[in-house]
């Protein structure tokens, strides 16, 4: 019996078909099969987040996913969202702050907040430094610059809802 | 950390699931939102020959209110959903409440309340939210339906009352009713992990006036626990500062908490009666996960 199966999704926009190993989880397709390396695996067991990306527009934990299960899905790395311009400010602002280390955490913490900014967008209001750190008590940083990090976060939402509150009539 | 080697296969009926359940030639897990099953997989604890992806079928989603007053949930609401969603919020709040404790953001958005329940974690918030909001569980199996009580569900170590060829199809709740109200607490190492111990709190209010609340604690068992006794001294609100502490020291006949990597005995005890106040000062403090 084999253990491939066939798939067909877009990811970063783009259409992609492959036969995968049942057992291939998501960042190991995008990293050895799509050659796409910005998402990082580090636990592979869903603790560290390192390995965030976007499925059907919401963040999950790319170890925790079977590619075989993402047939007809969409799916966005850390890729899609720096070209897409999406996250331009929220990187500016975390190579400002020095909010990015060594950098393997980065891709994961980066999907993370741009998620908690939308929410709080969407629902016009500024996250809280503790909401931001609850956010991201999923995301590890082994270099530890959380500190930078929510401070990165903090800007962005405080920039993104003062440049809104202008542009209203 | 690379699961072996397996077979998958997606389903999109029941009927499908179960002939799949069937044909296979030696283990078969079902595969919903992925969050605990991937890292069993991961970890080699779960070496299956078949996943049989459960994650579309139609007939396991859904939220609603039934005839008889309880709020039907999907066994593929994923934990996001279940929060967002009014009629929750509504009739069961305590599932609302309960929800952003459970692990973070990125699995919330794909775990699942039948995933959760079926996995049967002995540190899961929505199992004792279950047990303490009295619901049943709807599980499908190739014979048809039935219908298993909550508090009789959770039967061991990761373990239910469901048979290997089983799944569950949806979980009811009582719709609360005005004056309900209960609360969740529990206590991590870091926000979102398993608990060290928890503990969900569900009191009626019926027309006599208050109850008795349900007393349920989650990381100092095998599964769920009630502590009746506890909650017999603890009686219908208001909680008096006295009736407290009466009710923290019957913890001790309640509760046989298991040693495990956060502490012994001793220590998932003491937390269980921090827990207990906590618990009592936030309905007293705040409205908590009141019944509209």
């Amino acid at each position: 019996m084999s253990t491939e199966v066939g798939i067909s999704l877009t990811v970063n926009g783009e259409r992609v078909s492959r036969r995968v190993e049942a057992r291939r989880h998501l960042i190991d397709f995008l990293r050895l099969d799509l050659g796409l390396m910005g998402s990082h695996a580090g636990c592979e067991h869903g603790v560290c987040g390192a390995c965030t990306v976007r499925v059907n527009g919401l963040i999950v934990r790319g170890c925790l996913v079977l590619a075989a299960s993402l047939d007809g899905d969409t799916v966005e790395t850390i890729e899609g969202a720096s070209d897409s311009g999406e996250i331009r400010d929220l990187q500016d602002a975390f190579v400002a702050r020095n909010a990015c280390q060594c950098g393997y955490c980065t891709p994961g913490m980066l999907l993370t907040a741009a998620e908690l900014l939308r929410e709080n967008a969407e629902a016009g209001s500024v996250p809280s430094r503790d909401a931001i750190r609850e956010h991201l008590s999923g995301n590890y940083c082994r270099c530890t610059g959380y500190h930078a990090i929510v401070d990165a976060v903090e800007a962005v939402a405080k920039a993104r809802t003062a440049s809104s509150g202008a542009g209203k009539p | 950390m690379k699961a072996g080697s397996f077979r998958y296969e997606r389903a999109y009926t029941l009927a499908e699931v179960f002939r799949l359940r069937r044909e296979v030639d030696g283990d078969a897990q079902f595969l919903a939102g992925g969050q605990s099953l991937l890292a069993s997989l991961a970890f080699r604890l779960s070496e299956p020959n078949l996943i049989i992806d459960i994650s579309r079928i139609p007939e396991l989603k859904g939220i609603s209110v039934l005839p008889d007053a309880y709020l039907r949930v999907g066994a593929l609401t994923t934990h996001r959903e279940l929060a967002a969603h009014p009629d929750v919020r509504r009739h069961a709040p305590l599932l609302a409440e309960a929800v952003p404790l459970i692990a973070h953001a990125a699995i919330r958005n794909r775990g699942t309340i039948g995933g959760s329940l079926a996995f049967a974690d002995a540190a899961a918030e929505l199992p004792a939210c279950c047990v303490a909001l009295g619901a049943r569980i709807i599980a499908a199996g190739p014979g048809g339906e039935r219908t298993i009580p909550a508090a009789s569900f959770f039967t061991g170590l990761f373990a239910t009352a469901m048979a290997e060829d089983e799944l569950i199809r949806a979980v009811e709740f009582p719709c609360a009713a005005p004056g309900d109200r209960g609360t969740i607490v529990e206590l991590t190492r870091r926000s979102g992990d398993y608990a060290m111990a928890g503990l969900a709190v569900w009191a009626q209010h019926a027309a006599s006036g208050a109850q008795t609340p349900r007393l349920v604690y989650f990381g100092v068992g095998t599964g769920p626990v009630a502590a009746a006794e506890a909650a017999r001294a603890l009686g219908p609100a208001p909680w008096t500062a006295q009736k407290v502490k009466a009710a923290q020291a019957l913890l001790d006949r309640d509760l046989d908490p298991p040693a495990d990597q956060h502490g012994g005995p001793e220590m998932k005890r003491h937390l269980a009666r921090v827990l207990l106040a906590r618990a009592v000062g936030k309905l007293g403090a705040e409205p908590g996960a009141r019944a509209a």
